[in-house]
Formats: structure tokens, C-alpha cells, sequence
């Protein structure tokens, strides 16, 4: 297989774009499964899915950059997504955003060194009920303090060892 | 001995552990030889009590909550399963004060139903309401929902009839119906709730719209962070298709009607119906002009309904029940009941459901009980990052449409957000054009470009000493609202001066600014 080091397969991103081409706004279907099967869009896969939509370079690029879901790079092995709208802020989220980049490190829409955690901020996870909210690697929280954050990274170290 | 426990399914009650809590009951029970259905239901929308577990009895459902999974032995030994007492007991469901003194029609199943379960859905009412639609004329449909009152419940308000009607009229070979789930303000969560606790009422609301446009193709638009939402629409889909309620011949009638769910990704823009269809369309989510409206040249440029999904989850109990009964809910121009959410600093969060003119007051230190932290409730903030802040002296508004446009507010999509006396509005105020800095499509150049203006100019009016220097930068910041306000083709732009003026408004001194200095703000 024609794969480089980040997993970029050509070929894999062909057989996805011509697979969902011919469906109604097929352009946003690809542009979902690539990140769901690389972790991002990846750059070098733009002229294929142009080329097979029929559509040109800059309307891809176009419609990949104006989404915030659509990363440009894979992420960390953990993505930690925190919620930084107003009711989380009414609870706190502030203060847990500080705590959390301190903690690993990072700022949002960063990875840290080692690539273990990339820190992405997101506005409502619809859990408004229990703020502050946050995802770790598709999991939703609720009610996170930052002494539940630490926590439940330490839970998380834990049921690795 | 078999006996039917009720554990939600909803994402905030999973955020909170329910999960493990099911596990462990299902655990205990497999332990102690003890025959048990466990049933995965909505939330009932009391998130201080969730995980809340629940148990059929002879009385009833009996309620304990919140349970965590270390509770669960305890619950056994209680004999939880008779409704027996426990530290942890709410008594019956249905008497809690908090859900018994709403008037729940939206969301009459939240919580008693298995949300897969089509049978369920049917045993509680389900598919009345398109029956009696499938027995009238389209126009007489229209009538119906136009009767009724009903407004756009994502936020504009706009009349579903109108828009029905334009639809309904307008001659195409392809007409669509699209279900607009990207419920992207923060302090609401309705949506989410009906998508995972009841999606049958979606998909029955969706396919009477559809029957009445004459549409064959129904989208729903789902913002990707609600990854539950869309298994479980998915599965209730399915389930739809192979009962004949979706697919061909809907429901032994004539008609067709073919439903997919497609995910947005993480743009708020694209909770605004134009930029929401040329997403779905697999393009930038940019706002478009409007006319044409998307009624009469919608999706691929076809006559289209576009609604909300609490509106849209409304319209099967309007065809059941009639207009007359929806209508009869309510105050003035606002018509029937509305799904409220209590969000942020508040100490009884969760879905309230209530007639219009319900009052703030009622809806936050009644229902809401006041803050979570304690402390004095400074501010809410009433429909979303675009709605307006307001003062605890102001808590009397009711929940109406006009009202809150007399105050230089928005209903939205019904979500408040409590603040406590900690917040600092200038900050808010900062927030807000941030937000639109972050969220703008980049169309209209007051939002792309002004947002970002704004936040350097309550920047400055933070900064400056010099009283002279001050009242210029407010002045600009008065000109530059207005800009945005007249200068913006929808909402994001337009309305983003609402938090931002309310905050000057009604709270000057975070600003460093006296009552006189922002007289102009009414």
C-alpha cells in the first residue's frame, strides 16, 4: 500500500470519493470520512477528491478549511474537546480551560510533544445541564471541576498500566 | 419475580455515569437470581437528579436518584424493585414537583418511552397525528398548523404555517423537507433531548411536513457533536423504513418519503437555515441572500421546509389534538407551550416545558431553585450566545416573544443561562463578539470584520483613564453595533450587539461606566 508517515493513502481516499460521489452534496460526506479514518483531512488529499467531484483545488480547500471539525493534521492519541460557551462559563469552564492547558501543557488546537493529547476547544456540547462539559476521546463529561479532570486522568493512566 | 428498571439513555445522564450504574444493576441483579428488564429510556430532564433510576410498581414509577454505581447494592438491599426506601428515594415520578407542574405536549413521552422501541411510540400515542393527516387535504394541513399558532422554535419565531403554505403551493418535481438539528446555542439542549429520547415524534412531525409539501426527501441536519443523537436516530429510522412508516407507501398511503440524517461539522453558522442548506448542499456554510426564501427555493434550489426540531416534533400532537387545543396554551402571539432549558449556574438544571407567559422568575428560582454556587444571581442570559443579558430586577419578563422583543431580548430556542454574582459582564460582552469573531461565515463585512473591532473596543473602553477618550470609544462602539445590527444578513451578525448592548444596559459599572454614560442604550 502507498502509504507515507501519516497514514496518507491515496488510494483509500480515491476509493472514498468515488464511492460517495454521486450522492446528494457528496462533497461533505467525504470530507467526514476521511477525518473519521485519517483523524483529519489531509492535505495531499484535496486535488483527488477535486478531481473526482469534478469540483476545483480551492472549492475542496475551501469547503475543508471552513469547518471547524476538519483538522489539517491527525491529532494526538487523546483529543480532549472542552466546552467554552456561556453556561459552562457560568460554571467555571474559565478556570478548567487554564487548568487544562496548564496541566498538559498545551493551548487549544495544540498537541503536545509527545503526542499524547491534543486540546480543542468546542462550543456546546448540548450538556448545559451538567457544565461544565467536556469530550475525552469521544466520551461527554459533565460537572467538571478541575479536580475531576485530574481525577479522571488519573483513571485513565491507571486502566493503562 | 420480574420487574422493569429505568435508566436514561440521554447523553448528560451518560456524561454523569449512567452507564455504570445500568451495568452494575444489571450485574447485581444476574448476582442475586433476580429476573429484571432494564430499559434504556430519555431523560425525564432533571439532570441534579441524574443518574436517576426508576422502577414499574403496582403505584407506578418510583424514582431514586442520583445513583451512583456504589448505590446500587444498597438500592437491592432496600428492595428498590418494590419501591422500597431508600436514602436515595424521590417517591413517584409523576409527583415530583418539578415535572408534575409542567405541561409537557412536545415532550408528553420524555422519559417514559424506550426511544427504539416503534411499538412503544404507537402504545403512547404515536402515529395519531399523521394518521389524521393522511385522512385530510395538504391545504387543510396547512390550516391546521397555521391555526395553531406554532413558531419557529430554533429561534426566529416565524410562523410554521407561512412557510408551509409557500411550500405547499409552490409546483416543483422535487420538493424536500429539512429538519434543522443544529442546536448550537449554548444553554439549550431540547433538541438533543428529543433526538435521544423520543425520535419517532421527529420522524412522525417530518413525514406529516412532508405529506403535506408533497415531498419525497427529508434531510435532518445534526451538528456532529451529538454523536448519540445520531445512533439513535439512525436505529429509530431504520426501525420507521421497516415498519412502512418511512420508505414507500408510507403508512398504506400513496406517498413517499425517503429520510437520511447528515452531520454538519462544528460551525454554528450552519444553524442558520440559508448557510445550514448550502452545507447540505457539500458546501462552505455561507449565509444566502434571501428571497428567494428557502420555502420556494430551498435545498438544491427547490421548495423547501425548513424547521426546527422541537417545531417540527410539535406538529404530530397539532394533527392529533387539533389547533384549537395546541392554542389554547400560551399568551398573545406566542401559541402553546415551549421547551425551557435551565442551564449554567443553576441549581436545579433541566428541561421545563411550559405555556408561554410562564416568568423568568418563576422558570429559574422555582423551578431552577436559585443558583448552584449559593451566591446572589446576578444575570441570565436568554436564547443563546445572541440573546440578550438580563438583571435579576428584570426576572419578572414572561417567556413571549413580544415581550422579550420589548426588552430588547430573544425567546430563541428557550435555553437560560444563570449567572451568579461572579460573573463579569464586560467580559461577557467581550465574549460575544469574540463568538461572531469565531462562528462569522465571512459574507457581510460588519460580522466578518466588526466583531472583531468590538472586542478591541470594549478592550479600550476597559483601558482608558481619560473620561474623553471613554465616551469616544463608546461612541464607536454604538456605531459600530448599529452597523451590525442593520448591516448583517442574518441573525450571527445582527444580533450579536444584543449581549453586548444588554450588558452595557443593564449592567455599567462592569464596564467602569455610570447609568448617564449609556443613556443612548436605553
Amino acid at each position: 500500500m502507498d502509504q507515507n508517515r501519516n497514514g496518507f493513502d491515496p488510494a483509500a481516499v480515491e476509493a472514498i470519493a468515488t464511492r460517495l460521489k454521486d450522492r446528494p452534496g457528496a462533497l461533505m460526506l467525504i470530507l467526514r470520512e476521511l477525518q473519521d479514518r485519517f483523524g483529519c483531512v489531509p492535505r495531499d488529499g484535496v486535488p483527488i477528491i477535486a478531481h473526482t467531484l469534478n469540483l476545483s483545488r480551492a472549492e475542496v480547500h475551501g469547503v475543508a478549511t471552513f469547518y471547524h471539525d476538519f483538522r489539517r493534521e491527525p491529532p494526538g492519541r487523546n483529543v480532549i474537546r472542552l466546552c467554552r460557551a456561556e453556561s459552562c462559563q457560568a460554571m467555571g469552564a474559565v478556570a478548567l480551560a487554564e487548568h487544562v492547558r496548564e496541566r498538559l501543557g498545551v493551548g487549544f488546537g495544540e498537541t503536545t510533544r509527545d503526542g499524547d493529547f491534543t486540546l480543542e476547544a468546542v462550543y456546546c456540547l448540548g450538556n448545559c445541564g451538567c457544565s461544565p462539559a467536556m469530550v475525552f476521546n469521544d466520551e461527554l463529561y459533565g460537572r467538571v471541576s478541575p479536580a475531576r479532570f485530574d481525577e479522571l486522568m488519573a483513571e485513565r493512566k491507571e486502566g493503562r498500566r | 419475580m420480574s420487574a422493569t428498571v429505568y435508566v436514561a439513555r440521554d447523553s448528560s445522564a451518560l456524561s454523569l455515569g449512567a452507564d455504570k450504574v445500568a451495568g452494575a444493576i444489571a450485574g447485581e441483579a444476574a448476582r442475586r437470581n433476580i429476573d429484571l428488564r432494564l430499559v434504556r429510556n430519555g431523560s425525564r430532564g432533571m439532570f441534579w437528579l441524574e443518574p436517576m433510576v426508576e422502577v414499574l410498581t403496582t403505584r407506578g414509577r418510583v424514582a431514586y436518584g442520583p445513583v451512583a454505581a456504589a448505590d446500587v447494592a444498597g438500592l437491592f438491599d432496600s428492595d428498590f424493585m418494590s419501591g422500597g426506601d431508600h436514602r436515595l428515594g424521590l417517591g413517584l415520578t409523576e409527583e415530583i414537583g418539578y415535572l408534575k407542574r409542567q405541561e409537557r405536549l412536545t415532550f408528553a413521552r420524555m422519559g417514559i418511552v424506550d426511544p427504539l422501541s416503534l411499538d412503544d411510540y404507537i402504545a403512547h400515542g404515536g402515529y395519531r397525528g399523521l394518521t389524521r393527516a393522511l385522512s385530510m387535504a395538504a391545504e387543510k394541513i396547512v390550516d391546521e398548523i397555521a391555526e395553531s399558532g406554532l413558531r419557529g422554535r430554533g429561534g426566529a419565531g416565524f410562523p410554521a404555517g407561512i412557510k408551509w403554505r409557500t411550500t405547499q403551493q409552490a409546483s416543483a418535481r422535487q420538493k424536500y423537507v429539512v429538519c434543522n438539528a443544529d442546536e448550537g446555542d449554548s444553554g439549550t439542549f431540547s433538541d438533543r433531548m428529543i433526538m435521544e429520547g423520543d425520535p419517532f415524534v421527529l420522524i412522525e412531525g417530518m413525514t406529516i411536513a412532508a405529506v403535506c409539501a408533497g415531498a419525497t426527501q427529508g434531510y435532518i441536519y445534526l451538528r456532529s457533536e451529538y454523536p448519540h443523537a445520531l445512533r439513535t436516530l439512525n436505529q429509530a429510522i431504520d426501525a420507521a423504513r421497516q415498519r412502512g412508516y418511512l420508505g414507500e407507501k408510507i403508512a398504506g398511503s400513496a406517498h413517499t418519503f425517503n429520510l437520511e440524517v447528515r452531520l454538519g461539522a462544528g460551525a454554528y453558522i450552519c444553524g442558520e437555515e440559508t448557510a445550514m442548506l448550502e452545507s447540505l448542499e457539500g458546501k462552505r456554510g455561507m449565509v444566502r441572500y434571501k428571497p428567494p426564501v428557502p420555502a420556494v427555493a430551498g435545498l438544491f434550489g427547490q421548495p423547501t421546509i425548513v424547521n426546527n426540531v422541537v417545531s417540527l416534533a410539535t406538529v404530530p400532537i397539532i394533527l392529533e389534538r387539533g389547533a384549537a387545543f395546541y392554542k389554547d396554551y400560551g399568551m398573545g402571539r406566542s401559541r402553546g407551550t415551549l421547551p425551557i432549558q435551565l442551564a449554567g449556574n443553576v441549581k436545579r438544571p433541566g428541561l421545563v416545558e411550559k405555556a408561554f407567559g410562564v416568568t423568568l422568575r418563576d422558570l429559574v428560582e422555582d423551578y431552577g431553585g436559585g443558583t448552584f454556587s449559593g451566591r446572589p444571581l446576578r444575570a441570565v442570559q436568554v436564547g443563546g450566545p445572541l440573546g440578550a443579558y438580563f438583571p435579576e430586577s428584570m426576572l419578572d419578563l414572561p417567556m413571549d416573544y413580544e415581550a422579550f422583543a420589548a426588552k430588547k431580548g430573544i425567546v430563541g430556542h428557550g435555553g437560560i443561562v444563570v449567572f451568579d454574582d461572579t460573573v463579569d459582564l464586560a467580559r461577557q460582552a467581550r465574549w460575544a463578539f469574540e463568538f461572531c469573531a469565531i462562528e462569522s461565515c465571512g459574507k457581510c463585512t460588519p460580522c466578518r470584520i466588526g466583531s472583531t473591532r468590538g472586542a478591541e473596543v470594549v478592550d479600550r473602553i476597559l483601558r482608558v483613564a481619560h473620561t474623553g477618550d471613554r465616551a469616544a470609544a463608546i461612541g464607536l462602539l454604538r456605531d459600530l453595533c448599529d452597523t451590525m445590527t442593520y448591516g448583517s444578513l442574518c441573525a450571527l451578525g445582527g444580533l450579536t450587539p444584543l449581549p453586548v448592548l444588554s450588558a452595557l444596559r443593564h449592567f455599567p459599572e462592569d464596564f467602569g461606566l455610570s447609568r448617564s454614560d449609556v443613556a443612548w442604550a436605553g
